[in-house]
């Protein structure tokens, strides 16, 4: 290979060293014994470390400006770097997080750490896919891995009964994705997102090439709400977020978010913008369904992981609202400050969502789930730290200042009203009033009530470390949201 | 920077008596009292300059503070007074003190997360009454939701729980409605959060009456106005002592202060207008929520439902619309927040002792505890409006601004003088006087001086206010002057 072709092959660099060093990691946790997987541990975190670097480096190299490599398959954008750098934290702790459960139970093999690091490989080509192709690898190689992890604790017939739900419906939904990409293949003759665009543009304009297009959108969005996780494609989320163990349910419920979003951002942002009226008035019956379905079911799960797989749906369906409010009337202006918000909102949710299952995982002990309502009844007396982090994150997923949740539903909102949806904007309050309920709950379960038990908790230092950093983080975009809204805009702002 | 003092340092003394409150067994809780105490005087000390350098001839915001807080939403942290806020903040930082010395000895559970909650709580409530930006107004407006529901759901009574996420889910929904009306305005305004850009912001008929409702329910709710009072007698009864006094005192406060800070000069037109809903919703609260607060059998229940109809005086001299008026509820907010939380002392200082709150089992307190009878005296005369005591003042004003726009109006709003003087007295009456109930009654300990300080301090304020009010009206004027001019010129 001569240098002029590595240098331009230089924006994918991150997935370069992934790729490379998940094989590495495979064949090391060969030659590790069980007792000494750590060093497998040790070597995920250094090898997401200099992926990180890579990042970085690119970011740097580039100025955040839009680079297409690979002959039009693969594009390295601010809105990537910053979605990827995010998922590199996300899975860091993942694997911080799940050590010690994942050890007591027997179930920390190199499987789980390999499957972990080729699943962020595919969010990565996820998020800097330029055409349909490199999209549909991306997400396959994702899914696939993420179907294992679920089915990691074999021998729970919960496990193995949500993989298989999982596997299903995630077949079915790539089937429609599939099929729609084929119909919008049809109509525009190319794969390539940004050509899709220019064609879509054009044949938006004539009726019925844009029934066609149009035909073609619907699979398109209804395979992106099943990868998202909105009604009326939400039935696996309570399923597997239950059936997993929790820290694969910290993972599917983190980082893959993310990238549905890139997915869902490239597709239709930047694929079918001259659609935009068409998908918008789709999401919004999906946000507005998530909202209400998601807030009310979760009111009466009594189990933890189940109610925040209802609370995920409802944010979910928050969110399409910020992505919904791009386009008003065919005019644009509002998009940059819709589509941030929408990845503010993102990027807080996941930081949220990680920090939950942290929790939970935190109070999980040998032959001791942590995982229905009861289980922190109390805590504030038995562990008041723990019990305050858990607090900051239920009021920061209700959206109550001074918490990054409150900014991102602000944005949110904010783009939602400037585009003119102020009945939308009512709804999604009401049904946010709807939700604070349940996450009020778990605070008054924590600090009104009586602990039924001393549960001792003998977590590493690193862990506590880290679970803290994460419900601080959330407290401390909750008083200085700018520099992170602030990136989130450029990102948009250069897509 | 005299603001921000008095907004940081309750918090930062709160979070200091977290920390040096988590050893439950040791010296944590006797370190978390001192503590507490030393933040909350140093808070009330910060805010005194507040009051003598106010300049009273100015109707604009003093002691003003403004740098750029969240550059993309173009939203500031700008604090400042005018003589309608700043008694507010002084008059919260006092409370505060009495306040932890209300809980000194009563509160032996989790003693530094008790006065670490209600600290953080007074400085986020300094931030409400000084903050000049929506957003900032707002973050601390809920901000204060979070610690005032551990504290009625921890240290509350029996059905803490429910009154606990009652009071919650009210408020927020109303707040939650507020922000989608802020929202708009940061739209309308060309992305504006400043409140004071707000004003001067023209705005037509229609999109003024939608606002009107958004607001209304936020602020109507913590005021708490006829019908959706409901969470307070709840929330009141559950709450510790001290919780029931910053409740009654200060948290009442927010809605009507959102009143004059929002509605009436963001608004106008449509306050104007929908003037005829708000006096007619402020009439029942004082006479209706009068009758019922007569047939009361809890006291805390009983001082409850006389802190919605005295509030009902507050929102009916705001929307009338003349100097006496506003003048006369902004009075009586100061009022009500000596004499209501005196009143709820005085329950605490009887439920310390026999814990119960029942009107029926007490009679005949005077026989063993004279001292406290004679505090009680003053502040059931004051709730009742006796002419010499605070709370004459304020509804003396507001009655007769009601009697300039309509003669039956102040009629009506006048009964409550028959009807306050009825429900106190009487509540007075059967607990303090007549023979010796029980035994406990019997037994009962008179005054220690720790409560006999807090009762003498509220006294004071309250006696000095029904003789000497200048010294708090004064303040005002410029500023519930400037409000009128505004107010009476329309903006579409």
């Amino acid at each position: 290979m001569d240098w002029i072709a590595f240098i331009d092959h230089l924006p994918a660099l991150p997935e370069a060293i992934l790729l490379i060093g998940a094989c590495a990691v495979m064949i090391f946790d060969l030659y590790v014994k069980d007792e000494r997987r750590r060093a497998t541990l040790v070597f995920a975190q250094v090898l997401l470390l200099a992926c990180g670097l890579a990042t970085l480096f690119v970011l740097w190299g580039s100025g955040g400006a839009r680079l297409l490599i690979f002959n039009g398959l693969f594009v390295a954008d601010a809105m990537g770097h910053l979605l990827k750098l995010v998922c590199y934290i996300s899975v860091s702790a993942a694997l911080l997080y799940s050590r010690q459960y994942l050890l007591e139970r027997g179930l920390l093999q190199g499987e789980f750490i390999t499957l972990l690091l080729f699943s962020l490989l595919g969010m990565m080509v996820m998020i800097s896919a330029a055409s349909f192709l490199t999209l549909f690898l991306g997400l396959e190689l994702m899914s696939l891995c993420l179907y294992a992890l679920v089915a990691l604790n074999r021998d729970s017939a919960l496990s193995t009964e949500a993989a298989m739900k999982y596997f299903v419906l995630g077949a079915l939904s790539s089937g429609l994705l599939l099929y729609g990409m084929s119909m919008i293949y049809g109509a525009t003759g190319t794969l390539n997102i940004y050509e899709v665009a220019q064609h879509a543009g054009r044949l938006a304009a004539t009726p019925t090439d844009r029934t066609f297009l149009v035909f073609g959108l619907v699979f398109l969005v209804a395979g992106l709400a099943f990868k998202i996780g909105v009604v009326p494609f939400h039935m696996w989320i309570p399923d597997v977020y239950h059936g997993a163990t929790t820290p694969v349910t910290l993972i599917v419920g983190s980082a893959p978010k993310l990238a549905a979003f890139a997915m869902a951002m490239r597709l239709l942002v930047n694929g079918m913008l001259d659609l935009a009226q068409d998908w918008q008035q789709m999401l919004a019956l999906m946000a507005l369904l998530s909202m209400a379905i998601g807030n009310i079911t979760a009111i009466a799960q009594s189990n933890l992981k189940r109610m925040l797989a209802y609370s995920t749906i409802a944010h979910m369906g928050f969110m399409l609202l910020g992505m919904l409010s791009g386009v008003v009337e065919g005019n644009r202006l509002n998009a940059p400050e819709a589509y941030s918000s929408a990845l503010f909102y993102m990027i807080v949710y996941v930081a949220m969502s990680v920090g939950a299952f942290g929790v939970l995982i935190y109070l999980s002990r040998a032959r001791f789930e942590c995982e229905n309502l009861e289980d922190v009844r109390g805590l504030n007396r038995v562990h008041p730290w723990t019990a305050f982090l858990m607090l900051i994150l239920m009021f920061s997923l209700a959206g109550i200042p001074p918490t990054a949740g409150f900014y991102a539903k602000l944005a949110v909102l904010s783009a939602a009203v400037n585009a003119g949806q102020i009945w939308l904007a009512v709804a999604a309050v009401v049904l946010s009033l709807i939700g604070a309920f349940y996450y009020l709950r778990v605070v008054k379960l924590m600090y009104f009530d009586e602990p039924k038990e001393r549960f001792p908790v003998a977590a590493r230092r690193g862990f506590r470390f880290a679970l803290s950093a994460n419900g601080l983080a959330l407290l401390f975009f909750g008083i200085l949201p700018q520099p992170l809204m602030a990136m989130c805009f450029a990102a948009i702002q250069a897509l | 920077m005299l603001l921000s003092l008095a907004i940081w340092i309750p918090i930062l003394a709160g979070l200091a008596v977290f920390a040096v409150g988590r050893n439950e067994g040791g010296a944590g809780p006797a370190a978390a009292r001192w503590v507490a105490l030393v933040g909350a005087v140093l808070g009330f000390l910060v805010t005194i300059p507040l009051y003598t350098g106010f300049d009273v001839q100015d109707p604009g915001f003093q002691f003003a503070i403004r740098t750029i807080w969240i550059e993309r939403f173009n939203i500031h942290y700008h604090l400042g007074v005018d003589g309608i806020s700043v008694l507010f903040v002084l008059l919260n930082s006092f409370i505060t003190i009495l306040v932890v010395l209300a809980g000194w000895s009563v509160i032996d559970s989790r003693v530094g997360q008790y006065y670490g909650a209600f600290l953080v709580m007074s400085g986020l409530l300094n931030g409400v009454f000084s903050a000049l930006d929506a957003v900032l107004f707002y973050v601390f407006f809920e901000g204060t939701l979070i610690p005032m529901f551990i504290i009625i759901g921890v240290w509350g009574g029996p059905n803490r729980v429910y009154a606990a996420v009652k009071f919650f889910l009210y408020t927020l929904l109303g707040s939650l409605l507020m922000l989608v009306a802020m929202l708009y305005l940061y739209n309308k305004s060309g992305g504006s959060f400043s409140i004071l850009d707000w004003h001067k912001l023209p705005l037509a008929l229609g999109a003024q009456i939608a606002l009107f409702f958004g607001f209304l329910f936020a602020f109507a709710v913590k005021v708490p106005m006829w019908p959706v009072h409901t969470w307070l007698p709840d929330a009141h009864t559950e709450a510790p002592t001290g919780g029931s006094v910053v409740l009654a005192a200060i948290l009442l406060k927010l809605g009507a202060y959102g009143f004059v800070r929002f509605t009436l000069p963001i608004l106008p037109d449509a306050s104007k207008d929908l003037a005829w809903l708000m006096i007619a919703l402020s009439l029942v609260a004082i006479a209706y929520i009068g009758l019922v607060t007569l047939v009361q059998t809890d006291m805390k229940r009983l001082i409850a439902y006389s802190s919605v109809s005295h509030m009902g005086f507050v929102t009916l001299g705001f929307f009338i619309f003349n100097g006496y008026g506003v003048e006369g509820g902004l009075v009586q907010m100061i009022s009500h927040g000596f004499v209501s939380a005196a009143l709820f002392l005085c329950v605490g200082v009887l439920y310390d002792r026999m814990h119960t709150r029942m009107i029926g089992d007490y009679g005949g307190v005077v026989n063993t505890m004279p001292k406290f009878a004679a505090f009680t005296m003053l502040f059931a005369m004051a709730n009742s409006g006796l002419p010499a005591t605070s709370g004459f003042v304020g509804e003396f004003l507001v009655i007769m601004g009601a009697m300039k726009v309509n003669f039956w109006l102040a009629f009506v709003a006048a009964t409550t003088l028959v009807l306050g003087a009825a429900y106190t007295l009487w509540m007075y009456k059967r607990v303090i006087f007549g023979a010796v109930a029980n035994k406990e009654v019997g037994s009962l300990k008179d005054l220690n001086s720790r409560e006999f300080a807090v009762l003498a301090a509220l006294a004071a304020a309250v006696l000095f206010m029904g003789v000497y009010p200048l010294p708090f009206t004064e303040v005002m004027h410029a500023s519930v002057d400037g409000l009128l001019k505004h107010v009476a010129s329309p903006k579409h």
